[in-house]
C-alpha cells in the first residue's frame, strides 16, 4: 500500500513538486472557478483558457516568458469581447465565440509556421506537471494569496453579481466594473495555471471542482472549500494513475476531476431516489377510502 | 430632507432609442406612496428602472432623493421581478436578507450591532426567522418573496422601489407586507411600487395607470374608475368598496339587468 499511494511522491521530487502545484492550482481554480460556476461565466472562462495560445506562441517566438505572454493573450481576449459586445450589439457568447476562434486559429497559425514548435505546442496545451520548478510553485503560491485575498475584499460585491447584478448597481456596486475584475481573476488564474495543466486542462478544474461543490454546499465559503478538497484530490489520485499507469499526468488530473464531478451527481440522484424510496409512495386515496 | 424623493419632469422612458412612457411628471413627498398599475410591457418597470439609475432617460429630468438617479445607493431600497442566478447560488436565507446592509456598509464596513438587528427584526416582521438557515433555493415562492422584502426592509431606505411586491405571497404574508409599507411610510420613506394589483394601488397616496402612455394619474378615487381601468387593461373591471380598501373584479356586477352605463363605487 505505502508503495502505491506514497511511495511516489516520497522517492521521486518530480512528482512532489508536481503534488505541491496541483493542490496550488486546485486552491486556485476553486477560488476563481466558484465565481466562474456561480455567474455563469463558463464560456468566456474556456475562451481564456484557449485564446492565451498566440500570446504565448509569441513569447515562445520572442524568447519571452510564457506566461508573460500568456497575459497579454488574455487581455487581448477580454479587450475584443468587451470591444465587439459595446459596439456590434451582438450578444457576449458571440463575441466570446468570435475571439475564441479567432485566437485559436492565430495560435495554431503561429505554431505551425515553425517546425521546432511541435514539442512545445503540447506543453502549451496540456501542460508539463512533471517540470514544475520551485520558481513556478512560488508564482502559484502568490497567485493564491493574491486571488483569495481579492475574493475576500470584494466578497460583498461578488455576492451581489451572482446573485443579481442590478441589486448589486442598485446598492452601489458597480456590475461593470466588479464584472470586469471577476474576468481579469480568471484570467490570471488562467495564465499562472496553464504552466502545470495546459491551456486546454485548466478549464477543467475551474469548473469541475466548483460545480461540485456547487450540488454540495449550501454556502459560498464551502462550495470553494469543497472545490479545493475535490480538486486537490483529484491532483493526488490523478498523479498517482498516471504515475503507475504511464498516463499523461495533466490530462488524467483533470479526467479525474471531471469523473468526482459526476460521482458527486450520481450519488446525489441516487441519495434523493433512495430517500423518496424510504418515505413510501404518495397515496392518491383519502386515508380510510375504500 | 428637504427635496422630494422623487422628481419627474416630462421625463421621457424607454431602452436604447426607443421610448416606452413619454412625458411622465410627477412628485412624491416623503411619506407618501405612488402605485404604477398596467399590464405586462406597459412601461412600469421601465420607469422603475429609470427611477433606480439602471437605465438612463431618454427626455426629461428626474431627480432621486435630491440627486441624479443610481448617486443614493444607501438610501434606497429595490425588489426586483426577475432573478435568473439565485437557483444557482448557495445561499442561505439570512444572507440574502444581511446583503440589505451591503449599500449602507460599502465594501469595507464591518457589520455592527445594529445591522444584526435591522436583519433580525426585518426577518422577524416578516415572519421568516424560522427559515434563516435554509438554503434559498429550497424555500418555496411565497417564502422567498418574504425573504425578499425582509431585505427590502433590512436596508431602511428613504426611498422603496417595489416590482410585484405581493407575488406569490400568501394573505398573511399580504398582511406583513401591507404593514411593512405602513412602517416604511410612517418614518418618512416614500414607497414606489408597480403592481397589477388594483387592490394594493388602491391604499397609495397616487396612482399612475400606464399602457406605454399615461391613462391617468392622480389620487385612487379619482383614477381607478371603470372607464380609466378599460383603457388601461382592455377589460372591465369594478370596484366593491370595503371599510378601509376597494377589491376590484372582472365584469359587470351581478344586478341581474343591465343598465348600459359605469358602475363605479
Amino acid at each position: 500500500m505505502y508503495n502505491w499511494l506514497i511511495a511516489p511522491f516520497s522517492n521521486n521530487e518530480f512528482m512532489r513538486n508536481a503534488l505541491v502545484a496541483g493542490i496550488l492550482v486546485s486552491v486556485l481554480c476553486a477560488v476563481a472557478g466558484t465565481f466562474v460556476v456561480l455567474r455563469g461565466l463558463a464560456f468566456i472562462g474556456d475562451a481564456l483558457a484557449h485564446g492565451v495560445l498566440p500570446g504565448v506562441a509569441g513569447a515562445l517566438l520572442l524568447g519571452a516568458p510564457g506566461m508573460l505572454g500568456a497575459a497579454v493573450g488574455s487581455a487581448v481576449m477580454i479587450v475584443g469581447v468587451s470591444f465587439v459586445t459595446n459596439r456590434s450589439g451582438l450578444s457576449s457568447d458571440t463575441a466570446i465565440g468570435l475571439l475564441f476562434v479567432g485566437m485559436l486559429a492565430l495560435g495554431v497559425i503561429m505554431v505551425s509556421r515553425t517546425d521546432s514548435f511541435n514539442g512545445d505546442i503540447v506543453r502549451i496545451l496540456f501542460g508539463e506537471i512533471l517540470g514544475i520548478r520551485a520558481a513556478n510553485i512560488l508564482v502559484l503560491a502568490i497567485a493564491v494569496v493574491v486571488i483569495s485575498a481579492c475574493v475576500a475584499l470584494l466578497y460583498r460585491p461578488f455576492l451581489l453579481l451572482c446573485f443579481d447584478p442590478e441589486q448589486a448597481d442598485v446598492s452601489g456596486f458597480s456590475s461593470r466594473r466588479y464584472h470586469a475584475i471577476m474576468l481579469v481573476m480568471v484570467a490570471a488564474t488562467v495564465v499562472v495555471s496553464f504552466q502545470a495543466v495546459g491551456t486546454l486542462l485548466v478549464f477543467g478544474m475551474l469548473i469541475a471542482p466548483a460545480s461540485a461543490g456547487a450540488l454540495l454546499a449550501r454556502r459560498i465559503w464551502a462550495m470553494i472549500a469543497w472545490a479545493i478538497g475535490i480538486g486537490a484530490t483529484s491532483v493526488y489520485v490523478g498523479l498517482l494513475l498516471s504515475y503507475h499507469y504511464d498516463t499523461s499526468a495533466g490530462a488524467t488530473v483533470v479526467f479525474v476531476t471531471v469523473c468526482a464531478f459526476f460521482v458527486v451527481l450520481v450519488a446525489q440522484v441516487a441519495g434523493r431516489s433512495v430517500a423518496r424510496g424510504l418515505r413510501g409512495p404518495v397515496s392518491a386515496s383519502p386515508v380510510g377510502a375504500t | 430632507m428637504s427635496a422630494a424623493p422623487l422628481s419627474a419632469t416630462t421625463l421621457t422612458v424607454g431602452y436604447g432609442t426607443d421610448p416606452v412612457v413619454e412625458g411622465i411628471s410627477l412628485t412624491l413627498q416623503p411619506g407618501e406612496s405612488l402605485a404604477l398599475v398596467g399590464t405586462n410591457g406597459s412601461g412600469k418597470s421601465t420607469l422603475l428602472k429609470t427611477i433606480l439609475g439602471l437605465i438612463p432617460p431618454l427626455a426629461g429630468s428626474l431627480e432621486v432623493l435630491g440627486g441624479k438617479p443610481g448617486t443614493r445607493p444607501k438610501r434606497i431600497a429595490y425588489l426586483g421581478q426577475a432573478h435568473t442566478a439565485r437557483f444557482v447560488v448557495p445561499i442561505r436565507a439570512i444572507e440574502v436578507v444581511r446583503m440589505g446592509r451591503f449599500a449602507a456598509l460599502g465594501l469595507f464596513g464591518r457589520t455592527a450591532d445594529r445591522d444584526r438587528q435591522l436583519v433580525h427584526d426585518a426577518m422577524a416582521h416578516m415572519e421568516v426567522t424560522h427559515l434563516a438557515d435554509e438554503p434559498l433555493r429550497s424555500l418555496s415562492g411565497g417564502q422567498q418573496q418574504r425573504v425578499y422584502l425582509a431585505q427590502v426592509m433590512a436596508r431602511e431606505a428613504d426611498l422603496l422601489v417595489l416590482d410585484e411586491p405581493t407575488g406569490g405571497l400568501d394573505v398573511a404574508g399580504r398582511e406583513r407586507y401591507r404593514e411593512l409599507v405602513e412602517m416604511a411610510l410612517a418614518r418618512g420613506a416614500s414607497v414606489v411600487t408597480a403592481t397589477h394589483d388594483i387592490g394594493e394601488a388602491s391604499g397609495c397616496n397616487q396612482v399612475m395607470l400606464l399602457n406605454r402612455r399615461i391613462i391617468a394619474q392622480g389620487a385612487p378615487e379619482d383614477v381607478l374608475n371603470t372607464s380609466m381601468l378599460l383603457q388601461t387593461f382592455g377589460i372591465t373591471l369594478q370596484g366593491i368598496q370595503h371599510d378601509d380598501h376597494h377589491d376590484f373584479v372582472i365584469g359587470e356586477m351581478p344586478h341581474g339587468h343591465d343598465h348600459g352605463h359605469d358602475h363605479s363605487h
